[in-house]
C-alpha cells in the first residue's frame, strides 16, 4: 500500500508492504542507515526513532503505522554541522565505544529532555532503561544526558 | 512475518463492521493498538492474521472525571500519558506507579490501556514455536509444566497451563474497583475487571472471556476513595527493566491504629491479575501492624501450590506485602 511519511523534514511517498518494519523502511527504502537494529524482540532500543515527537522503537512499529505521521531520526537531529546539545555532550563525555547503541541513546535521551529537562541522576536511568549498552557500562551515558539537560554532571568515580 | 492487509478504522462502528466482514468471508483479522505486543507475536510467528486493522487512531484517549472521584479512561490513551496524567496520579497514584514500573519509556508512548490488559503471557515456551505449548497451539501439551519452573503460576492453575500474566498495570487495577467497558456486534457490554481474564482450565488458548470481534472502549475505575493512598512493588531479577517476579498494588485505609479498609493486588502468581481477597478479609477490622499483615498474607499464601522452581515468588510475597503495607501505614501516620 501507498504511504506518506515526512521523515527528518521531508515528505516520502512509497508503495510499501503492510509487514514492513518501520526500521527497514527508513533504512532500506529511504537509505537511513543511521538507525540500527541490534535485537529480534523489541529490547535493546538501538532502532530508537521520534514518531510525531516521542520516542518509539521502530522494529516494533510498522511503517504503514507511520502513515501520515512524522518521523526523526538521528540523522535528522544536527542542523548541517551544528549537532543537538545531546549529540554534543556524547561526544564530550565519551558517551559511546562501539557506537552501535548511540543513535539509539541519543534519541532516547532526546525523548527524556523533552518531557522532563532537568532529570536527576536516577530519573535519566530510569528514562534511560529501554536502552541496551554492552561496552560502557551506562555511567558516561547518564553524564552525558545531565550535561545536554544543562546540569553539572556529578563527578566521576562512581559505580556504574 | 506472514503478509497481511493493513487498514484504518474510522470509528467504532466501523471497527466492528470490518471485523464481522472480514470473518463472513473467512478471514481472520486483529485489532492493533499501539502493536507493541501484536507486533512482536507477529514477527515470531506466534500469531497470524490475513487483515490488520488499526484502531489506535479511534478518538478514545481522554481521561475523564465520574461522579464519587472515580476515573475514565479511554481504551486507546497511551500508557505513557496516563501514567502522567495529574488526576491518575492524584486519584490513583498506584495505577501510575504500576505503569511506570512496565517496559521502558519507548514502549510506553506506544501502548495502550486495552493492549495492556490484553497483552498475552511472557511464558518462554510461549514464544518458542519449537516447543510445545497449549496456549499457542492447543493440545500440543505444556512444557513448562516439566521444563523451567521459575516464572510458573503458584495459584489457579491447571493440568494444561502454569503461565502467568505479565501486566503490571492489571495488578494495580485489580486492587481497585474497575469496569472495563466493551462494544461488540450486539451493543456495548461492561465486564467487572475480575472477570475479564481468566484462569486456564483446559481452554488455556483463552486468555479472557472477551469475544474476538469485541474492542475495549474504556476503563473505568471507581474507586475506593482511600486509593489516593497506595503503592507498587515490583521484584524482578535485574534492577530496571525486566518482567516481575512477583509484584504487589495496595491500598490501605487506617483509622485509629486499626485497619478500615485494605485492597491488595498480586502479580506473578497467576494466569490472571490475582486479588488477594483472602488476606484483605483477614486484616479489615485487626489492627494495623507489621505482624498482623504477615499473617494475613500467609493466610493468602495457603492457597499456593509451588513446584520445585517457584517456591521462591512464596518467600518474596510474605516479605513483600508487609513491606508495603507497613509502608503505607506510616505514610497514614
Ligand atoms: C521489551 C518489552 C518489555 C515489556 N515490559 C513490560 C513490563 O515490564 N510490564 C508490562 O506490564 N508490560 C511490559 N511490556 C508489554 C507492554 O506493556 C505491552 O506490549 C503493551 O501494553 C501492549 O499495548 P499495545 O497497545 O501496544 O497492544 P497491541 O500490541 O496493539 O495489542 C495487544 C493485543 O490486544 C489487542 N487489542 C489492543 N487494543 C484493543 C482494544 N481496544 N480492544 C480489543 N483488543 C485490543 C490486540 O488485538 C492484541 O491482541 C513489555 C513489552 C516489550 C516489547
Ligand atoms: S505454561 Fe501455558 S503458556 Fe507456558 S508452555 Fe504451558 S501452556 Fe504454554
Ligand atoms: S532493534 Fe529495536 S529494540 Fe532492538
Ligand atoms: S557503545 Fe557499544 S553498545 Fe554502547
Amino acid at each position: 500500500m501507498n504511504i506518506t511519511v515526512k521523515v527528518d523534514g521531508t515528505s516520502y511517498t512509497d508503495e510499501v508492504e503492510p509487514r514492513t518494519l518501520l526500521v527497514y523502511y527508513l533504512r532500506e527504502t529511504l537509505g537511513k542507515t543511521g538507525t540500527v537494529v541490534g535485537c529480534d524482540t523489541s529490547n535493546c532500543g538501538a532502532c530508537t526513532v521520534l514518531l510525531d515527537g516521542r520516542s518509539v522503537k521502530s522494529c516494533n512499529v510498522l511503517a504503514v503505522q507511520a502513515d501520515g505521521h512524522e518521523v526523526t531520526t538521528i540523522e535528522g537531529l544536527a542542523d548541517g554541522e551544528t549537532l543537538t546539545p545531546v549529540q554534543e555532550a556524547f561526544r564530550e563525555c565519551h558517551a559511546l565505544q562501539c557506537g552501535f547503541c548511540t543513535p539509539g541513546m541519543i534519541m532516547q535521551a532526546t525523548d527524556l529532555l523533552a518531557t522532563n529537562p532537568s532529570p536527576t541522576e536516577d530519573e535519566v536511568r530510569v528514562g534511560m532503561e529501554g536502552n541496551l549498552c554492552r561496552c560502557t557500562g551506562y555511567h558516561n551515558i547518564v553524564k552525558a544526558v545531565l550535561q545536554a539537560s544543562g546540569q553539572p554532571a556529578s563527578s566521576g568515580g562512581e559505580q556504574a | 512475518m506472514r503478509p497481511f492487509t493493513y487498514e484504518r478504522a474510522t470509528s467504532v462502528a466501523d471497527a466492528l463492521r470490518r471485523t464481522a466482514g472480514a470473518s463472513r468471508e473467512g478471514e481472520r483479522t486483529a485489532y492493533l493498538a499501539g502493536g507493541t505486543n501484536l507486533i512482536d507475536h507477529l514477527r515470531l510467528g506466534i500469531r497470524e492474521t490475513d487483515r490488520l486493522i488499526d484502531v489506535s487512531h479511534l478518538d478514545l484517549t481522554e481521561v475523564t472525571e465520574l461522579e464519587e472521584g472515580g476515573l475514565r479512561i479511554g481504551a486507546l490513551a497511551r500508557n505513557a500519558d496516563v501514567a502522567a496524567h495529574p488526576l491518575v496520579r492524584r486519584t490513583f497514584p498506584v495505577v501510575s506507579a504500576a505503569m511506570l514500573a512496565g517496559a521502558s519509556g519507548q514502549l510506553r508512548n506506544m501502548a495502550t490501556m486495552g493492549g495492556n490488559l490484553l497483552q498475552r503471557t511472557r511464558c518462554v515456551y510461549f514464544q518458542d514455536l519449537s516447543t510445545p505449548c497449549n496456549k499457542r497451539d492447543p493440545g500440543s501439551g505444556c512444557s513448562a509444566i516439566e521444563g523451567l519452573g521459575t516464572y510458573n503460576a503458584l495459584i489457579g492453575t491447571s493440568d494444561s497451563c502454569v503461565a502467568v500474566h505479565p501486566s503490571d498495570l492489571c495488578v494495580a487495577l485489580a486492587a481497585l474497583d474497575v469496569t472495563v467497558v466493551v462494544e461488540g456486534p450486539l451493543g456495548e457490554r461492561r465486564i467487572d475487571f475480575a472477570d475479564l481474564h481468566r484462569l486456564p482450565g483446559d481452554r488455556p488458548e483463552r486468555d479472557t472471556t472477551l469475544e474476538r470481534s469485541e474492542l475495549i472502549t474504556a476503563i473505568e475505575i471507581a474507586g475506593p476513595g482511600f486509593a489516593r493512598r497506595s503503592r507498587y512493588r515490583k521484584l524482578r531479577e535485574r534492577a530496571s527493566y525486566a518482567f516481575a517476579t512477583v509484584s504487589v498494588a495496595a491500598a490501605l485505609e487506617v483509622r485509629d491504629g486499626q485497619v478500615a479498609d485494605v485492597r491488595i493486588g498480586l502479580g506473578g502468581v497467576s494466569h490472571k491479575p490475582h486479588r488477594a481477597l483472602r488476606a484483605e478479609e483477614v486484616l479489615r477490622g485487626g489492627p494495623a501492624t507489621h505482624e498482623a499483615y504477615a499473617a494475613a498474607i500467609a493466610v493468602e499464601m495457603e492457597q499456593a501450590r509451588p513446584g520445585p522452581d517457584n517456591g521462591y515468588k512464596v518467600t518474596q510475597l510474605r516479605r513483600a506485602v508487609p513491606a508495603v503495607l507497613s509502608a503505607l501505614t506510616e505514610e497514614t501516620a
